[in-house]
C-alpha cells in the first residue's frame, strides 16, 4: 500500500493528467452518445416496425470488439492512428448501442393513460414528448447512462494497447517493469472513476425526478 | 351544443365502433353515453375532441365542423376527465392543474394562482398542492382531474368514466360534487359510464347505446326509465324502474304531511312519553332539525326518570325534503322506525310525517293523472292517422 501511495505522489502530475484525459475520453463520448441515440431512439419507440431493427444493430454494433474499431476508425475518418479522437469516436459508438434500446423502452414506458391526457389537453406532438414523455422516461435512460458510464470508463483503459495515453497507461507501465504498484494504482483510479461518474449521474437523475422520492412519504 | 350527425367509425380491422350516430348534446346540460362494454360510448366520446376521426359523418361543435379546426387548438377549448385521473406523475398537484392555461400561453403566476382557485373549487385541501399525483388518494386525484379540465375555463368538457374507479362512497361524494359544480358552471358534458345508475343520476340527457355502436335510445332519464323504446334499453335500464322512476317525481309540497308533538334534547322523559303516538316520539334540536325517535311505549315507573339524551334514539330513519322526490318521501315512511316518515324544509328543519300508505295514495293518483293523458294523446295518435 505504501509502495502504491509512492508510486503515485512521485509520478503524481504524469498521473492526474491521464486520469483528465480518462475523464474526457469516456465522458464526452457519454454525453454525445446520449444526445444521437434520443433521437434513434425515439423512431424505434415512435414507429414500432422500427424497434427490433434498430436494436439489433445497435447489439451488434456493441459485440465489435474494441481494440478492432480503435483500428479501424483512423482508416474511416482518416485521424492519425494515435488521435484520441479515436477513441471518442468508438466510445460514442459503444454508447449509442447501449442507449438507444434504452431511450426506446424509457419513452415507451409511459403510461398511454398520461400520454393520451396529455393529447387531450391539446398539447402537440414535440411539446407533449418534451413536456411529459421524456421527463417521465428519465429514471430508466438514466439507469441505462449508468450502464453505458461504467463501460466506457473500463474501455478507455484498452486504448493504451493503441498509445493513446490515459489512465491504462499505469497498466502497461506495471507490465513492462512487472512492477505490482502501477497497476494496483490503476485499478484502484479506474474503479474510483467508475464510481465518481455513476454518482454524476445517479445525482443528475435525482435532481431531475423529484417526483420519484415524493412516491415514498404520503 | 355538440352534434353528431351519421358518425360513424370503423377501425382499421374492420370492426365498427360507431355506426350512424346521430344526436345533439345540448348547451349547458349534461349528456351520458351509456352501454354494455364494445358499444362505442367511448369511442364517440374521443372523437368529440378528434383524439379519434370518424370514418364518416361530421361532428359540430357550436355549428362549426370539427374537422375545420387544428385539433391542439380545438383540444385546449374541450376539458378531458379520464378514469384514471391521467394526471401526469412528474408534476405537482397544482402544476398539474395549470398545465392549459400555461399551454394557451399564460404566465406560470397566474396559471398557478387560477390553479389553486380551482383546487379550491372541487374541494381539495390546499395543503395537497405541493404534492405529486402518486401521494394522493385516488378520489382525491380524481378531483384534481376535474380540476385540471376546468383550468382554462372551457365551454364543452368530456368525461370518460371519471368516477368508475374509486369505491362507492368516495363516488356517491364525487358525483354530488360534481352536479354542485355543474349548477354553477353549466358546462356542455358528455360523459361516458357503463353504469346505468350514474347515468340517470347525473344526466339531463342519456344516451343509451348497443354493442355495434348504434344508437338505442335518446332520451331524458324519467322517460328512459318509464318508456324505454326497446326490449335492449327495458333490459339494459334494468329492475326496480317503477321505483328508481318515482326519483324523478317532485314530492313538490303536494304531499300532505301529518303534524306531529316533538321531544327536545334534554326535555324529561315523562313528557315525552306523554307526545308518544303508538309508543314512538321525535327528537329533535333547538334548530328544529329530527335527531332520531325515542321508543317508549310499554315503559314505566322509574324507567322514564331522566331526561332524553342521544344515546336513547334510534338513528334508522332517513329523511326526506319538502320538496324532494317522492322517491325519497316512500323511502322516509319505509325506513321509520315508528312507521312514520319524516319530512323536513330546504333547511333540514322538521315539517311533518307521513306514512307509506299515504306515500302510496299520492303515488296512485298521481300515476292515474299521467295514464289519462296517455290514453288520450294515444288515442289522438290513432285518430289523426
Amino acid at each position: 500500500m505504501h509502495e502504491v501511495w509512492t508510486y503515485f505522489t512521485v509520478h503524481h502530475s504524469e498521473i492526474m493528467g491521464w486520469l483528465w484525459t480518462t475523464v474526457w475520453l469516456a465522458g464526452v463520448p457519454l454525453v454525445v452518445g446520449l444526445l444521437l441515440a434520443l433521437p434513434i431512439g425515439w423512431v424505434a419507440s415512435r414507429y414500432h416496425w422500427t424497434y427490433p431493427p434498430i436494436t439489433s444493430i445497435a447489439g451488434l454494433l456493441y459485440t465489435i470488439p474494441s481494440l478492432v474499431l480503435f483500428l479501424v476508425i483512423p482508416g474511416i475518418l482518416g485521424t492519425g492512428i494515435l488521435s484520441p479522437l479515436n477513441v471518442a469516436v468508438a466510445l460514442t459508438g459503444y454508447t449509442i448501442a447501449l442507449l438507444v434500446r434504452t431511450v426506446a423502452d424509457g419513452l415507451d414506458s409511459v403510461s398511454s393513460d398520461t400520454m393520451s391526457a396529455a393529447a387531450a389537453m391539446g398539447y402537440t406532438g414535440r411539446q407533449r414528448l418534451v413536456a411529459v414523455q421524456l421527463p417521465l422516461a428519465v429514471p430508466v435512460i438514466g439507469a441505462g447512462l449508468r450502464v453505458a458510464a461504467v463501460s466506457n470508463v473500463s474501455l478507455v483503459s484498452v486504448a493504451s494497447v493503441i498509445g493513446v495515453l490515459q489512465l491504462g497507461q499505469l497498466f502497461v507501465v506495471g507490465y513492462d517493469y512487472n512492477a505490482l504498484a502501477p497497476t494496483f494504482l490503476g485499478l484502484v483510479l479506474f474503479v474510483l472513476l467508475a464510481l465518481a461518474f455513476d454518482l454524476v449521474i445517479l445525482g443528475i437523475v435525482r435532481v431531475l425526478t423529484p417526483w420519484q422520492r415524493a412516491v415514498g412519504r404520503p | 351544443m355538440i352534434r353528431f350527425e351519421s358518425v360513424t367509425k370503423r377501425f382499421g380491422d374492420g370492426t365498427v365502433a360507431v355506426d350512424d350516430l346521430s344526436l345533439e348534446a345540448p348547451s349547458g346540460k349534461i349528456t351520458i353515453f351509456v352501454g354494455p362494454s364494445g358499444c362505442g360510448k367511448t369511442t364517440s366520446l374521443r372523437m368529440i375532441n378528434r383524439m379519434l376521426e370518424p370514418t364518416s359523418g361530421r361532428i359540430l361543435l357550436d355549428d362549426q365542423d370539427t374537422a375545420s379546426m387544428d385539433p391542439a387548438t380545438l383540444r385546449r377549448g374541450i376539458g378531458y376527465v379520464i378514469q384514471h385521473a391521467g394526471l401526469f406523475p412528474h408534476r405537482t398537484i397544482v402544476d398539474n392543474v395549470a398545465t392549459v392555461p400555461m399551454l394557451l400561453g399564460e404566465d406560470k403566476k397566474k396559471s398557478r394562482a387560477r390553479a389553486m382557485e380551482l383546487l379550491e373549487r372541487v374541494g381539495l385541501d390546499l395543503k395537497l398542492a405541493k404534492r405529486y399525483p402518486a401521494q394522493l388518494s385516488g378520489g382525491q386525484q380524481q378531483r384534481v382531474g376535474v380540476a385540471r379540465a376546468l383550468a382554462a375555463d372551457p365551454p364543452v368538457m368530456l368525461m370518460d368514466e371519471p368516477f368508475s374507479a374509486v369505491d362507492p362512497v368516495v363516488r356517491e361524494q364525487l358525483q354530488n360534487e360534481f352536479l354542485r359544480l355543474q349548477g354553477e358552471l353549466g358546462k356542455t358534458i358528455a360523459f361516458v359510464t357503463h353504469d346505468i345508475d350514474e347515468a340517470i343520476k347525473l344526466g339531463d340527457k342519456v344516451a343509451v347505446m348497443r354493442v355495434g355502436g348504434r344508437l338505442a335510445q335518446f332520451a331524458e332519464p324519467a322517460e328512459l326509465l318509464s318508456r324505454p323504446s326497446d326490449a335492449f334499453v327495458a333490459g339494459f335500464v334494468g329492475r326496480d324502474r317503477g321505483y328508481r322512476a318515482l326519483g324523478f317525481a317532485s314530492a313538490g309540497g303536494s304531499l300532505s304531511t301529518s303534524e306531529e308533538d316533538v321531544a327536545r334534547l334534554g326535555d324529561d322523559l315523562r313528557r315525552a312519553n306523554d307526545m308518544a303516538q303508538d309508543g314512538w316520539t321525535l327528537v329533535v334540536d333547538d334548530k328544529d332539525q329530527p335527531q332520531g325517535w325515542l321508543a317508549l311505549g310499554g315503559l314505566s315507573g322509574s324507567a322514564l326518570d331522566g331526561t332524553v339524551t342521544p344515546d336513547l334514539l334510534n338513528l334508522g330513519g332517513t329523511l326526506a325534503g319538502q320538496d324532494g322526490t317522492l322517491r325519497e318521501a316512500l323511502d322516509a315512511a319505509l325506513s321509520s322506525p315508528s312507521g312514520r316518515g319524516v319530512i323536513v324544509d330546504s333547511d333540514g328543519r322538521f315539517v311533518g310525517t307521513v306514512t307509506p300508505g299515504e306515500v302510496l295514495e299520492h303515488i296512485e293518483s298521481r300515476a292515474a293523472g299521467i295514464r289519462r293523458n296517455t290514453l288520450a294523446s294515444a288515442k289522438g295518435q290513432r285518430a289523426h292517422a
